[in-house]
């Protein structure tokens, strides 16, 4: 008679441990770009609590930036390394004008109206510039150049962690760092934590909280830009519609860390990323998408205020 | 320094105060009572700019400020201790003091306030990393009144200070208000609790409905049929 010993050893000899690994640094690498982009769901959520639906089109056009990029710095000749670099400034500064400009149009003028408002305003704001970018641009996906230098370093673990993906999870990490930290330490951080936490008190303390949304839409933005140059070297080829599903399960993200909580949506992501990518991987690739929604379904219905979030009462 | 002229505010088409005058001499604690809605509370919004004045005028040490947006009017010096505190729940103890500096660069002045109200209610100093959501109600006044003073205000305002608190930490509030004021700010003081207020003011007004109905100095109020009446709960 087989023992339950015996049992648990097979099992975990008929793992195949290679493609586990090659499933979570997909999920990793998947989950990353959600984390970046969710930040700027979440963290205008905490401030004004608008779901900022054209948030996805800022990821979309930091990757077009990247490649615009690309093709004027390649033809003068830049080394791949520096292109990814410039590229990835350019996007970062381009797209936070995009940031602020869309809350001064599109989001100020409907403070104080009812929350509905600007929420269709959002959803303007993004087939505008989705459609924007289909006229300048194409419609077709268009190919992304191989930017990222080899990693000599990645060789014994090649087969599950390619370069791209290595830069966007190191990059990722970095990143969201840093913007700990800074939330955490600086003056404006602790001035966007305020306002978020009571925007009333923190007006009169004297911060001014028109200032500080602009900052919380550039933050989001800049944060967007990096996903969509990572992302746009990590697959090779982008088109106008990328942002829209970025957004969507860069959202569900949000919603599964709880929104308003920037820990919540780093962690979302990166969950959201490894459950897409072992779903994938174990029940069928078709499943994917269908999972993420089934997750964002779930979360509303048995756990609305998300793994970190705090439940709607704690929010005085 | 602080002139209210004729000040009427709205909240949509219901109107909250009707031309209300006060007036608050620089040094003075000045009191304003008046039973729930009489538009307390809306003065003191409207004087810091953060609900719009639709006719009159404020001025603050001769400057027109109901037209200012709510960080010049604080840059000016006027803080205020809101009804309900606003703690924010999630930041420590310290950083909501460091909040209440926000608009000051002085390093070396903050730290120096930050050991002056450390002094005043030490047990902050021993809540300093804790949330500010986690302290209890009393707490929660001493780190409201001391993120004010952070500011180094010029005119201190301050809603009902001593709502649902314990009588022994009223007092001990109240006695840091005429502290505070010995110090040379300016106090002006929104209270339910009209008894107490008016003992620790110079003068007071009185207000119902939106409008102001009396003004005298502390203790004629005091002592005032009717007011002893209304908010004093008659003889005592
Ligand atoms: N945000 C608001 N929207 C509409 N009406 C309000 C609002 N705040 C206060 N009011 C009304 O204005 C009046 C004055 O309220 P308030 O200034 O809070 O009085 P007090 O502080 O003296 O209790 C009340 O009738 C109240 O119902
Ligand atoms: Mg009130």
């Amino acid at each position: 008679m087989p023992s339950p010993g015996f049992a648990m050893s097979t099992f975990f000899a008929e793992i195949d441990w290679r493609y586990l690994g090659e499933l979570f640094f997909s999920g990793l690498t998947k989950g990353s770009i959600y984390a970046l982009i969710s930040l700027g769901y979440t963290m205008v959520y905490g401030i004004i609590e608008l779901i900022n639906f054209a948030h996805g089109e800022i990821y979309m056009i930091g990757a077009f930036t990247g490649l615009v990029m690309a093709g004027v710095l390649g033809s003068l000749g830049f080394p791949a390394v520096g292109i990814l670099i410039l590229g990835a400034v350019a996007a970062v500064v381009y797209c936070s004008a995009y940031g602020y400009t869309m809350e001064k149009i599109a989001y100020r003028p409907l403070r104080g109206a009812q929350r509905l408002s600007p929420l269709i305003s959002a959803i303007g704001v993004s087939i505008f510039l989705q459609n924007y970018v289909l006229i300048a641009q194409s419609g077709e996906f268009l190919r992304y150049p191989n930017l990222i230098p080899d990693m000599p370093f990645l060789q014994p673990i090649s087969y599950m962690l390619r370069p791209s993906s290595f830069l966007i999870i190191v990059t990722s990490a970095v990143v969201m760092v840093i913007l700990t930290l800074f939330i955490k330490y600086t003056r404006l951080g602790k001035a966007m934590r305020a306002t978020a936490q009571n925007r009333k008190m923190a007006m009169l303390l004297g911060i001014d909280a028109d200032r500080i949304i602009s900052a919380t839409f550039v933050i989001g933005s800049a944060l967007a830009a990096i996903g969509g140059i990572l992302i746009a070297s990590h697959t090779q080829q982008i088109n106008f519609n990328i942002g829209f599903l970025a957004g969507i399960k860069a959202f569900t993200a949000a919603v599964l860390g709880g929104i308003g909580s920037i820990p919540g949506a780093m962690l979302g992501g990166l969950v959201l990323g490894c459950c897409e990518s072992f779903a994938s991987g174990y029940i069928s690739c078709d499943y994917e998408d269908m999972f993420a929604f089934a997750i964002l379904i779930l979360i509303l219905i048995f756990r609305p205020s998300g793994l970190l979030g705090k439940p709607k009462s704690m929010k005085v | 320094m602080l002139e209210l002229r004729g000040v009427c505010t709205y909240y949509g088409n219901i109107q909250a105060l009707w031309d209300v005058d006060i007036r608050i001499d620089e040094g003075e604690i000045v009191t304003l009572v008046g039973a729930n809605g009489a538009g307390k509370t809306t003065t003191l919004m409207s004087i810091c700019g953060v609900t719009p004045v639709q006719r009159g005028e404020i001025f603050f040490n001769g400057q027109t400020i109901h037209t200012q947006k709510t960080d010049r009017i604080v840059r000016m010096g006027v803080s205020q201790v809101p009804e309900g505190r606003l703690i924010f729940p999630e930041l420590t103890v310290m950083e909501n003091l460091e909040l209440g500096a926000y608009l000051r660069r002085d390093k070396q002045g903050i730290q120096e306030d930050l050991e002056h109200v450390f002094s005043l209610f030490p047990i902050l100093a021993t809540r300093s990393g804790q949330a500010g959501g986690t302290l209890s109600g009393g707490e929660q006044q001493m780190l409201a009144i001391s993120r004010a003073l952070m500011a180094r205000p010029r005119l201190l305002l301050l809603d009902e200070p001593s709502l649902g608190l314990a009588p022994i930490i009223i007092h001990q509030i109240f006695n840091i208000i005429r502290k505070v004021n010995e110090s040379g700010t300016t106090i002006f003081l929104v209270e339910q609790n009209a008894s107490q207020a008016l003992k620790v003011a110079h003068r007071g007004y009185v207000m119902e409905n939106g409008h102001i109905t009396m003004q005298d100095e502390g203790d004629k109020l005091l002592r005032n049929e009717a007011v002893r009446k209304a908010y004093l709960g008659s003889v005592d």
